[in-house]
């Protein structure tokens, strides 16, 4: 049976000692933690692991003997090491050695007891391993992993995740370093010095009180929000059709999340709270950006002036089509009297809007100017703005397409209501299918000759309604980019990308092995890195909830609504009343 | 102990089968593809910057060019660091798993690892693609079925060897199976 012996390269230098660390019996894999330098007193080693097996619920146990040692010298040092055996015994018992001068090396593992006789050899495998990478790295997907509370319960992780859990679990060992006075010497990642950093201290000294001011900052403005909102009628009519009032309200909900008092629970509430605030920095540096650059040189004045007339431009286009709509479009032939109503109908309504939108010139540059300071507080809420200022520009297309729309579907109502009259059927409207009715020559008559009339009038309404459906099905499409890009920047996790960028270890998809050099009669030396996650499935892992504005439907019932003449609303939330 | 082999793919190129012998517990097999050829890239090239002179002097626009020499560079790069598979290895440590690695002509090294405990067997598969290929892949037990196979992943994905090469490698890693399930088997 091979056992392997899970060796952390930062002892491959220390002096001869104890090794200590977890033997795991499934995969006859010993895991070494820390070597215990001479002299030490065995009763203060038993204690030490007793105390990181209180402090991380991890067995740890002294496997073996490490000796690193000159060729001549310390031969003495051999039956020592073996008599060691004898005060802690463990099976089965690691001898792990290194010649300073060659560097190579050499391991035996003896077992006293067991179905073979007694002080029989294993063959051992060593696999070296990076402990500081091993001990901040998370795999994914995590392996299930029982509550800490519930006893020593650590056999559970399979396979490889043993040796991580294991390494992260021992955590307390690895506290003190050289320069601590306690009765027993170790050597592990850690002693040469313990790791930390300033900053890092002063922002966990400090995140305390700021996150409790700024928690009851947020809960003020959100109760504020939330008093307002369901008393005026028209006030909440509004907030629940502008998209910069949803943004805004995802925006607090995610900062609620990260200024939150409570700490984070597992490695995966962590990293969110962390892309969270990446995020909202990169929204307002970019909107900061985006605000300056507005605001100089002039060009909001700019803006403003070139609004008006690209708002004529694009009502006398629709004057020209609505012209060309009235004469023979395309070579078809219209209904003169109906397409002549429309006609004038809707161009009625442009040249409305035409009025008020110069009624509003005078006060467009304020009105933009107060509007782009909402830059600042992020990119996306000044493009969701946009979205919105789209839409309410593009106000009377959505009014002639909800015309159009009306009209054409109460004529295929018509129609199709009709045309089982033609065939002599009828809705049963409490069976919900169609039956055979007897109707009186009169009632025939008539409901033929309106078929037949609605029948004939159907393309003129066709193509009005094909026309104003396509219009709005462009402002649509280009509110959907805007809507996207603003999705990309509220969900893409920047502060997990940064970290597989600059530390890929930290986010591990697994390990790989290396094979070291190797010499006939000596152990089989392994290394084991750890395998990066790859960038796409970062993303997946830890990409933030969006909004939520997705379009509820898909293509086929999107095409039937249109083919019907039902209306499209592509931003309707999910929780949301019907109009 | 290394070993080296010359074997041929589906298509007929040349590979190079290379066998070390760590210990009676760890093989590891590299099977090469034959480099990046001058000619074809140069074909490549030259064919590019042909058509995006035909255009220029169609357009009389100077930006053709420099797109042009600015996708040729973009696409080699692209095609040396996403596509062009160098090496293929197989690394199977007794007790321990399976590793596969590809390495790309730019050095980049895409490495999977398949713990043991995971791995049912390693077959030789029949596929019918055009004609009939063989391939080697590794079967994964399933958690839920005791008897089941999860998942099937096949092994030499862009190097595709033939046969004979393929019969090597399997009865290498059907000794090291065999001396794995024996350890696992008895207590």
């Amino acid at each position: 049976m091979v056992v392997k012996a899970f060796f952390p390269t930062c002892c491959a230098s220390a002096d001869s000692g104890l090794l200590v660390g977890r033997w795991v019996p499934e995969q006859s894999s010993a895991v070494v933690l820390a070597v215990v330098h001479f002299p030490f007193i065995p009763i203060q080693v038993k204690e030490l692991l007793a105390q990181v097996h209180q402090a991380g619920r991890v067995g740890l146990a002294v496997l073996g003997t490490w000796c690193h040692r000159r060729q001549e010298a310390e031969e003495r040092l051999g039956p020592f090491l073996e008599g060691l055996g004898a005060i802690f015994s463990h099976e089965p018992w690691l001898q792990l050695c290194r010649e300073r001068t060659s560097g190579l090396w050499s391991c035996k593992a003896t077992r006293q007891q067991g179905p073979t006789r007694p002080g029989v050899k294993d063959q051992v495998m060593l696999v070296f391993y990076d402990q500081r990478q091993v001990l901040l790295s998370q795999l994914h997907p995590p392996a299930a992993l029982p509550d800490r509370q519930a006893g020593d319960a650590t056999a559970s992780a399979e396979g490889l995740a043993a040796v991580f859990d294991t390494v992260a679990r021992s955590e307390a060992l690895f506290r003190s370093d050289c320069f601590d006075e306690g009765p027993v010497r170790l050597s592990h990642w850690q002693s040469e010095g313990v790791e930390a950093s300033i900053l890092a201290e002063l922002a966990k000294r400090a995140s305390g009180p700021v996150c409790l001011l700024l928690a009851c900052l947020l809960s003020l403005i959100s109760a504020a929000r939330t008093c307002r909102v369901f008393k005026l009628r028209p006030l909440s009519f509004i907030w629940s059709k502008l998209s910069v009032c949803g943004q805004l309200g995802h925006r607090l909900e995610q900062l609620a999340l990260v200024f939150s008092t409570q700490k984070a629970e597992s490695p995966a509430q962590l990293m969110r709270k962390a892309n969270v605030l990446v995020s909202v920095l990169l929204d307002v540096a970019l909107g900061l950006a985006l605000l300056s650059w507005l605001h100089g040189k002039d060009r909001i004045g700019q803006l403003a002036e070139a609004l008006v007339p690209v708002a004529d431009h694009v009502a006398e286009a629709l004057q020209h089509l609505l012209q060309w709509l009235m004469g023979a479009p395309a070579g078809l032939k219209m209904n003169r009297a109906l397409d002549q109503v429309l006609g004038r109908f809707f161009l009625y309504h442009l040249h409305l809007w035409i009025s008020y939108v110069h009624l509003l010139s005078p006060f467009i540059e304020h009105i933009l100017w107060h509007v782009g300071l909402s830059a600042c507080l992020g990119l996306t809420v000044a493009l969701s703005t946009l979205s919105d200022i789209i839409a309410l520009l593009t106000f009377h297309i959505y009014c002639f397409y909800v015309y159009g729309a009306r009209l054409y579907c109460l004529k295929i109502c018509g129609l199709s209501s009709l045309w089982r009259l033609f065939r002599g059927k009828k809705w049963n409207v409490l069976r919900q299918r169609v039956d055979s009715c007897s109707y009186d020559l009169d009632q025939l008559f008539i409901g033929t000759l309106l078929f037949t009339v609605l029948l004939f009038l159907l393309p003129t309404t066709a193509l009005y309604y094909l026309v104003f459906t396509l219009l709005r099905l462009l402002v649509v499409a280009v509110q959907g980019l805007i809507h996207l890009l603003v999705d990309l920047v509220n969900s893409l996790p920047l502060y997990s990308l940064g970290l597989r960028l600059c530390r890929p270890y930290r986010l591990a998809a697994g390990v790989k092995f290396r094979v070291l050099e190797h010499e006939a009669g000596r152990p089989l030396r392994l290394l084991m890195q750890i395998n990066p996650l790859p960038y796409g499935r970062v993303v997946h892992a830890y990409r933030l909830p969006s909004c939520g504005c997705h379009p509820t439907h898909s293509w086929g019932s999107l095409c039937r609504k249109l083919f019907f003449g039902e209306l499209i609303y592509p931003w309707r939330q999910r929780g949301d009343k019907q109009d | 102990m290394e070993d080296e082999q010359s074997f041929s793919d589906i298509c007929g190129g040349r590979l190079a089968l290379q066998r070390r012998y760590y210990s009676p517990s760890c093989r590891e097999f590299c099977l090469s593809c034959p480099r990046l050829s001058l000619r074809s890239l140069t074909a490549v090239t030259c064919t590019v910057w042909l058509a995006a002179y035909g255009l220029f002097t169609l357009c009389e626009n100077s930006m053709i060019l420099s797109a042009a020499i600015f996708i040729t560079l973009l696409g080699l790069l692209g095609y040396l660091h996403f596509v062009k598979i160098d090496q293929e290895t197989l690394l199977i440590i007794d007790s321990l798993g399976i590793q596969m690695t590809s390495s790309y002509a730019s050095g980049k090294e895409s490495t999977t690892f398949i713990e043991m405990g995971k791995v049912k067997d390693v077959v030789i598969n029949e596929a019918i693609y055009m004609k009939v290929i063989y391939y080697l892949c590794i079967l994964l037990k399933d958690p839920v079925e005791p008897h089941g196979i999860s998942q099937v992943v096949p092994v030499f994905q862009s190097t595709k060897p033939r046969l004979d090469c393929l019969i090597e490698v399997y009865r290498s890693c059907q000794e090291i199976l065999a001396h794995q399930k024996a350890a696992s088997a008895s207590p």
